[in-house]
């Protein structure tokens, strides 16, 4: 067992692309749930529409990789409003099931033969961000200490990180505004900020769209970052590691789903390790666990901690459990 | 909300509230009428107490209002006025249909059929928040604390045309700082007012029921509306905090706005009420002064044969 | 207004579902079909997380020739199962393919009417596409193409035949999705149970449905080697069990601490990750068909071809259904849960223990599901995704009955089913799902109380 690896490999993960990727999802996912209070459970679809947006325009006609991306921005405000009207008015329950409903029939069109002389089916599309890395301004790989990146990697991270600090900047001052201060009434009770002549379908739209957007934009960077893109990458259990950034690291917190992403990715790569290695040197014996569970065994694991927290510190890591006493629902 | 009337029933200083109560009558009357009382008594003079009678200067008037669930007729209003500048007391019985007809006319709940208006402007089946920004507020039966703002936030929140709340002028702060240092202006004076500066950086959750009474009162206010709706404003409220309420109702009414409150308890009803309009089964069956209404047999009927079925309770 | 928002929607709606469609017809052939005989990893978290080291034993195979028995290559053949494509391949110049799968199982193999030389056609109407196809474990199983030559065009021959042969499809269409239907009616009766009587939505209940299919497959093979049957009935308690211990470990504590419903929604969640991984670990990536059963030679009854095997799977279920409405309309308990579920503080009030129904609706529900498992494994394969594919169609069925209503709940299950296997006549078997999904969808929209569901007051 080699604890000095497992850590770099953690460290490496808690800061690594996806765990930057992730995060921009989760704040935008933050500003539907933690702001807003929509139960979003089809963040996934944002995702799914913001990568393909990003990726056939490329494959398929040849266009430039940005407008690929804005492309991707465009399918996810579509998606916002398609899902929006006839959702938004309903109870948030409902639209917890419409939209991971939502979500999985996108996945089913993205992945149909009717998609596929666009998408590739369930085969996908590679080979399409070569625009992105032509920009990378770092030449080399970046070693110190236990970080060890590729010059790619290295791009796509600060592409990511800064994207993400981007949005976490403009969401807090959009909170901290008048405008926030509408949302977040919404979010307290919507009744209340209707007789106050607030139009709460407005405002629940623009907060879907917004969040919305930031999911397709770190699908778009997903894509960016694999250079590969199936359709069956988008299941509704990404959308549940999203809630468990967001709740991690606390809820309606501007910078929750940062240090939830962080934490998280360095807990799950280090159970990863931890896992393979204890297999691998016959710590746990070869009968008992075989390499290829890892993976299942880390889902659990997500879902354990996804339920422990929920039941004993649903503030997360940043809010303030007392705050969260108030919420009356 | 049955179970906080029951708690209030079973209350055993329950006496000693009615009395305290009796006093604030006493009170007030020992001031003599207050100038927008003088004021409303001379315009509704000569106004005779019928049902869906004409008022010299309607704010609101509602025509053929109908409401039915399933098969059930909840409100049928064939007319009915609302006098600007009054306190006008919406009474009955348990079920009589006063807040399903407050949810109508407000924009929460679509009727089967009628027309109504507010200050000339036919606002049928308007949307309640444009309602709302014409000048019609309304508060909840079932107080609605935004619980996790701050008691300023809320009241703030009322604040009509506020530039900062379109999605593009948000984050440019610049844009709309003055306009919000003025609204805080205007709230830190509400909040003054209704005596809830302590709690202004607190959230709204931590207050008590009765200081969410006040703070919805003072969200309304900010809105600065020709017409306030009251849901049953006394509903769970300690009688030292009523007594505050009552006068804040009285100064409002003075200061001009309209008032139409839905209420329980007839005392407080009879002691500050202009006009009051009594419901029974969905529709008008009396309204006139206060005086008219404590005469009327229709009435009394109405709250004798309520009194026998009484322990049946609807929920809204 | 509301109809303005209603048209706008549609509009959205139609310019999505014919974006795809007309870059379809607009594009050529797509580049990635001619490199196809990939196989495809298997469905599921398993292709993110584990590359599987074994080798998909299993295939499907077949070589197609014309009605002149020349061989035909560069057809293109789906391998699907349940709706989901497991593989495609390309026949070569001997008019040879074949697709590995991901384990045993029934599978479904179709080929695309529109690359077959000119003159050339499936003998009957649907022919293009063989369903039903059951591959043992380790199996190389054939299938085949029936092609004949086509009518000489416009002597409208065509037209005739496909007459009868549509109506047959129909009439088979009809039968599975009535069996399909009544599964999903037995498992959703639950889900909606516990929503009526908790308000909870149970994210986890389509993992019952995987637990009560595993659980019947682990009594069913060595060393227990229980007959099937009685396998089923074990699974369908200990998925009882499963769900009455998790009301009392987790549930009733959560409501005991008046926790918020978003807050045991998340915990729902939580906890369906947690049973699926763990089954996951136990039961491995594959798909799996219990060994009794599973071939059968298929009963026909002129309009319609049924197995025996799914003949007592739908009656079974017609039968627990009934069961259920007895029990919700005469039993103590079920009366108890109807009450519950109208109105939990006039239930309370009225002597009822509420807790102890809840709890008896968890098992309930948890059985029901169980059982569901076990014939969704039989009538198609068992593997960890199984529950949550048929959790959202529970979903479906649930909203398009009315959430909390017991009977919309079975109501909205059959309508599901059939829909998920009507869209078939028209439509890739791959998308029988989310057609479900989208009328779920369209039903938020204009009726979101559901068939059967009250009108809930506003304000």
């Amino acid at each position: 067992m080699d604890l000095l690896s497992i850590l770099s490999n953690s460290l490496r993960g808690a800061f690594g692309p996806e765990a930057a990727i992730y995060a921009l999802a989760a704040v935008g996912l933050n500003l539907h749930f933690g702001y807003t209070g929509l139960l979003n459970f089809g963040q996934v679809g944002f995702m799914l529409v913001g990568a393909y947006g990003t990726a056939v325009p490329v494959v398929a006609w040849g266009l430039p990789l940005w407008v690929g991306i804005l492309i991707g921005i465009a399918c996810a405000i579509a998606l916002a409003l398609l899902l929006g009207v006839p959702t938004l008015r309903l109870r948030g329950d409902y639209l917890a099931i419409a939209t991971i409903a939502a979500a999985e029939v996108l996945r089913y069109i993205y992945r149909s033969e009717w998609a596929e002389p666009l998408t590739g089916g369930v085969f996908g599309i590679t080979q399409f961000a070569n625009d992105f890395y032509d920009f990378n301004p770092f030449s080399g790989p970046f070693v110190v200490g236990p970080f060890n990146f590729s010059a790619n990697a290295l791009w796509v991270m600060t592409v990511g990180w800064g994207g993400t600090l981007l949005a976490c900047g403009l969401v807090a001052l959009l909170i901290h505004s008048p405008w926030g201060r509408v949302l977040r009434s919404v979010r307290e009770d919507e009744q209340a900020a209707r007789s106050l002549g607030k139009n709460i379908f407005s405002y629940k739209m623009q907060s879907l769209i917004l969040g919305g957007v930031l999911g397709a934009l770190a699908g778009s960077l997903m894509a960016i970052n694999t250079q590969a893109l199936t359709p069956d990458v988008f299941m509704p259990i990404l959308t549940f590691y999203l809630w468990t950034i967001m709740i991690l690291g606390g809820a309606s917190r501007i910078m929750g789903p940062v240090l939830g992403a962080i934490v998280f990715w360095f807990l799950l790569t280090f159970l990863d390790s931890l896992l393979r290695q204890a297999i691998g040197t016959g710590v746990i014996p070869s009968g008992w666990l075989e390499s290829s569970d890892v993976g299942a065994i880390r889902f659990a694991f997500v879902g354990l901690g996804l339920m422990l927290l929920m039941m004993f510190r649903p503030a997360g890591l940043l809010g303030k459990q007392k705050e969260l006493r108030l919420d009356v629902r | 909300m049955s179970g906080d009337q029951e708690q209030h029933e079973l209350e055993p200083d329950l006496l000693a509230e009615r009395e305290e109560l009796i006093d604030v009558e006493r009170e007030l009357e020992a001031q003599g009428p207050s100038a927008g009382a003088v004021r409303a008594a001379e315009a509704l003079t000569g106004v005779a107490p019928e049902p869906g009678v004409a008022k010299p200067d309607p704010i609101l008037s509602a025509d053929g209002v109908v409401r039915e669930f399933g098969g059930l007729t909840a409100v049928d209003v064939d007319h009915l006025e609302v006098q600007r500048g009054t306190i006008t007391a919406l009474i009955g019985p348990n079920g009589a249909g006063k807040s399903t007809f407050f949810n109508l006319v407000s924009g929460f709940d679509t009727p089967t059929r009628g027309s109504w208006s507010f200050n000339g402007t036919d606002i049928s089946r308007m949307a309640a928040h444009k309602i709302a920004r014409l000048g019609m507020v309304r508060t909840f039966q079932l107080t609605k604390a935004l619980m996790r703002l701050t008691t300023l936030e809320n009241v703030m929140l009322g604040a009509t045309g506020q530039s900062g709340e379109s999605l593009w002028r948000a984050p440019l702060r610049f844009l709309w700082s003055d306009q919000e240092r003025s609204n805080q202006k205007r709230a830190d004076v509400l909040l003054e007012r209704f005596r809830l500066s302590h709690m202004r950086d607190e959230f709204a959750g931590t207050m008590s029921g009765g200081q969410r009474k006040l703070l919805e009162m003072a969200r309304a206010l900010m809105v600065e509306p020709d017409l306030v709706m009251l849901d049953e404003p006394m509903a769970g409220v300690n009688p030292a905090l009523t007594q505050s309420l009552l006068g804040h109702i009285q100064t409002l009414r003075d200061e001009g706005v309209t008032i139409i409150l839905v209420e329980h308890d007839m005392d407080v009803i009879m002691s500050i009420s202009d006009w009051v309009v009594c419901f029974a089964e969905g529709r008008v069956i009396a309204e006139g002064r206060p005086d008219d209404i404590r005469r009327d047999k229709a009435v009394i009927d109405a709250y004798l044969g309520a009194r026998r079925s009484l322990t049946q309770e609807d929920d809204k | 207004m509301r109809a303005r928002v209603t048209s706008l929607f549609a509009a959205l709606l139609l310019t999505v579902m014919l974006v795809p469609g007309a870059a379809a017809v607009g594009a050529s052939h797509s580049p990635s079909t001619t490199a196809a005989t990939v196989a495809v990893p298997s469905q599921g978290d398993s292709a993110e997380t584990t590359t599987e080291p074994e080798e998909a034993a299993e295939s499907l195979r077949g070589s197609i020739r014309g009605p002149d028995r020349q061989p035909i290559p560069g057809l293109t053949v789906t391998v699907t199962q349940d709706g989901t494509e497991v593989g495609t391949a390309t026949t070569d110049d001997r008019g040879q393919w074949e697709v590995p799968l991901p384990g045993p199982g029934t599978y479904s193999a179709s080929l695309d009417p529109a690359e077959l030389p000119e003159g050339v056609a499936p003998r009957t109407e649907g022919g293009e596409t063989v369903t039903g196809v059951i591959v043992r474990p380790g199996a190389n199983q054939g299938v085949i193409f029936q092609l004949a030559a086509s009518g000489e065009g416009d002597d409208g021959s065509a037209p005739v035949a496909s007459g009868p042969s549509f109506v047959d499809r129909f009439l088979q269409l009809t039968v599975e999705g009535i069996k399909f239907g009544a599964i999903i009616a037995i498992t959703a009766v639950g889900l909606s149970l516990v929503f009526g009587t908790t308000r909870l939505i149970n994210f986890a209940h389509g993992e019952f449905v995987t637990f009560g299919a595993v659980m019947a497959f682990f009594l069913s093979v060595s060393p227990l080697n229980l007959p099937l049957i009685v396998a089923a009935v074990l699974a369908m308690v200990l998925t009882a069990l499963l769900a009455g211990v998790l009301d009392l470990a987790v549930w009733r504590p959560m409501r005991r601490q008046s926790a918020g419903l978003i807050q045991q929604f998340i915990v729902a969640i939580g906890l369906a990750l947690v049973i699926r991984h763990v089954l996951l670990v136990f039961f491995g990536s594959r798909r799996r068909g219990y060994d009794q059963y599973n071939v059968q030679q298929a009963l026909d009854f002129g309009l319609f071809r049924i197995t025996p095997r799914d003949i007592a799977v739908t009656l079974v279920a017609f039968a627990i259904m009934g069961l259920v409405a007895f029990m919700l309309q005469r039993t103590r308990i079920g009366k108890a849960m109807r009450a519950v579920n109208d109105n939990e503080d006039l239930a309370s009030a009225s002597g009822i223990n509420v807790e102890r129904v809840v709890l008896m609706v968890w098992v309930l529900g948890g059985a029901l599901a169980g059982l569901g498992g076990v014939m969704l494994g039989l009538t198609q394969t068992v593997f960890t995704d199984m529950g949550f594919q048929l959790l959202l169609l529970m979903f479906a069925a649930v909203i398009l009955g009315g959430l909390g209503s017991a009977y919309g709940a079975m109501i909205g299950a059959l309508v599901i089913g059939l829909i998920a296997q009507y869209s078939t006549l028209w439509f890739p078997s791959s998308l029988q799902n989310m057609w479900a999904l989208l009328v779920m969808i369209l039903v938020l929209l204009f009726r979101p109380q559901g068939i059967l569901g009250r009108r809930e007051r506003v304000g």
